[in-house]
C-alpha cells in the first residue's frame, strides 16, 4: 500500500479542521473541528507507525494516548463553554468580546439581563457571581 | 492499485467528505451526526492499516463518548434544532483560503516526502496483545501520567459545572446571607 494515501487523507482531515477552527462562530463546532484536526493527527502517528516496524509501537500507543487526551479536552472545554453559556445566553465565539483590547469589546459581549456586568473583563470569569 | 488501497481510498473520501459536511451544514445537530460518519470511516481506515485496537478505542472513544458528550452539549447550550443562518463568522472566504493553504503544502509536502514509499500490511501488528504488552512494558510511565492527567481534567470539569462551590470569600459571604433567606422560606413552606 503506498504511503500517500493515508498522508494525504490525515492531510486534508486536518486542513478541513481548520477551516472549521477559523469559521465557525459556534464554540461547540469549533471543538468538533479541534476533534477532527486530532484525528489527523491520529491517522499520520498510525501510518507511520505501520511503515516503520516501530518494534515498540511508540506509534500506536501514542494515538491512544492522543484520544485519551482528546477525551479530556472534550470535557473540558464542554464544561468551559457551558460555563460561558450561563453567564452570557450565547456561545458565540465572534461575541465573547470581554478580553479584547478595544474600548467597545465588553459592551457588545455584555450579557443582557444581569446588571453587574463588572467593569473589568477579567472579572467575568467565575460563573456564579454575576447571577441574582 | 492493491484491493487495499481501494478500500482505502473510499473510507478515505467518506471520512473526508463527511468531515466537510460537518463544517459546513448549518445543522448543529446534523454536524455532530456527520462526526460519527467520519470517526466511523477512520476506524474502518485504521482497520485497512492493521491497527485493530486503535480503531475499536476510536469507535469507542470517539464515536461512543465524545460525540454524546457534544450531543450533551449542543442540547444544554439550547442550540436550535433545525437550521440556523448564523453558524458560520463573516471570514469563512478568509478561513477557507488559510485552509486551501494549508491543504496544498502538507499535500504537497507529504506526496513529494512519501510519494513512492509503500508499506506492507500484516495483520497482528496492531492487536490489543502486542499494543498491551507494549502499553504496559515500554510505556507505563506515560500511562500512569496520563491517567492522572485524565482523572484531574474530569475533575476540573466537575468543578467549572457545579454551580454550588463558591470560589471567593466575599461570595461566600454573599451566600451566607442569603442562606437565612433560605431557611426562612423553607420554613414557610414547612409551615
Amino acid at each position: 500500500m503506498h504511503l500517500a494515501y493515508p498522508t494525504v487523507v490525515a492531510a486534508l482531515l486536518f486542513s478541513v479542521g481548520v477551516y472549521g477552527v477559523l469559521a465557525r462562530r459556534n464554540a461547540i463546532l469549533v471543538l468538533m473541528s479541534v476533534e477532527l484536526m486530532l484525528n489527523a493527527v491520529n491517522l499520520n502517528l498510525v501510518t507511520f507507525d505501520i511503515w516503520l516496524r516501530d518494534p515498540l509501537h511508540g506509534g500506536q500507543v501514542l494515538t491512544l494516548f492522543t484520544i485519551v487526551i482528546a477525551a479530556a479536552e472534550i470535557g473540558l472545554g464542554l464544561a468551559i463553554v457551558l460555563l460561558v453559556f450561563r453567564n452570557r445566553r450565547n456561545v458565540d465565539v465572534d461575541r465573547l468580546r470581554a478580553l479584547s483590547e478595544r474600548a467597545d469589546g465588553p459592551d457588545e459581549a455584555g450579557p443582557d439581563e444581569d446588571g453587574e456586568q463588572p467593569a473589568e473583563p477579567g472579572r467575568a470569569a467565575p460563573a456564579e457571581e454575576a447571577r441574582p | 492499485m492493491s484491493g487495499q488501497e481501494v478500500v482505502f481510498a473510499l473510507l478515505g473520501v467518506v471520512a473526508v467528505g463527511s468531515a466537510i459536511l460537518v463544517v459546513t451544514t448549518r445543522r448543529l445537530v446534523h454536524a455532530a451526526l456527520w462526526l460519527v460518519v467520519s470517526f466511523g470511516a477512520l476506524a474502518g481506515g485504521y482497520l485497512v492499516l492493521t491497527a485493530e485496537f486503535v480503531a475499536w478505542v476510536q469507535v469507542l472513544i470517539y464515536v461512543g463518548a465524545i460525540v454524546v458528550l457534544l450531543l450533551f452539549g449542543i442540547m444544554l447550550t439550547r442550540a436550535p434544532i433545525g437550521e440556523s443562518a448564523d453558524l458560520d463568522s463573516g471570514n469563512r472566504w478568509a478561513a477557507a483560503a488559510v485552509a486551501a493553504a494549508t491543504a496544498a503544502v502538507l499535500v504537497t509536502v507529504v506526496v513529494m516526502g512519501f510519494g513512492d514509499e509503500r508499506m506492507a500490511l500484516e495483520a497482528g501488528g496492531g492487536s490489543a496483545e502486542a499494543l498491551g504488552a507494549s502499553v504496559f512494558r515500554t510505556w507505563v510511565l506515560p500511562f500512569e501520567i496520563l491517567s492522572v492527567l485524565l482523572l484531574a481534567s474530569l475533575v476540573g470539569a466537575i468543578v467549572l459545572s457545579r454551580s454550588d462551590i463558591r470560589a471567593r470569600p466575599e461570595t461566600r459571604v454573599r451566600s451566607e446571607e442569603r442562606e437565612p433567606e433560605r431557611g426562612d422560606a423553607g420554613g414557610e413552606d414547612g409551615v
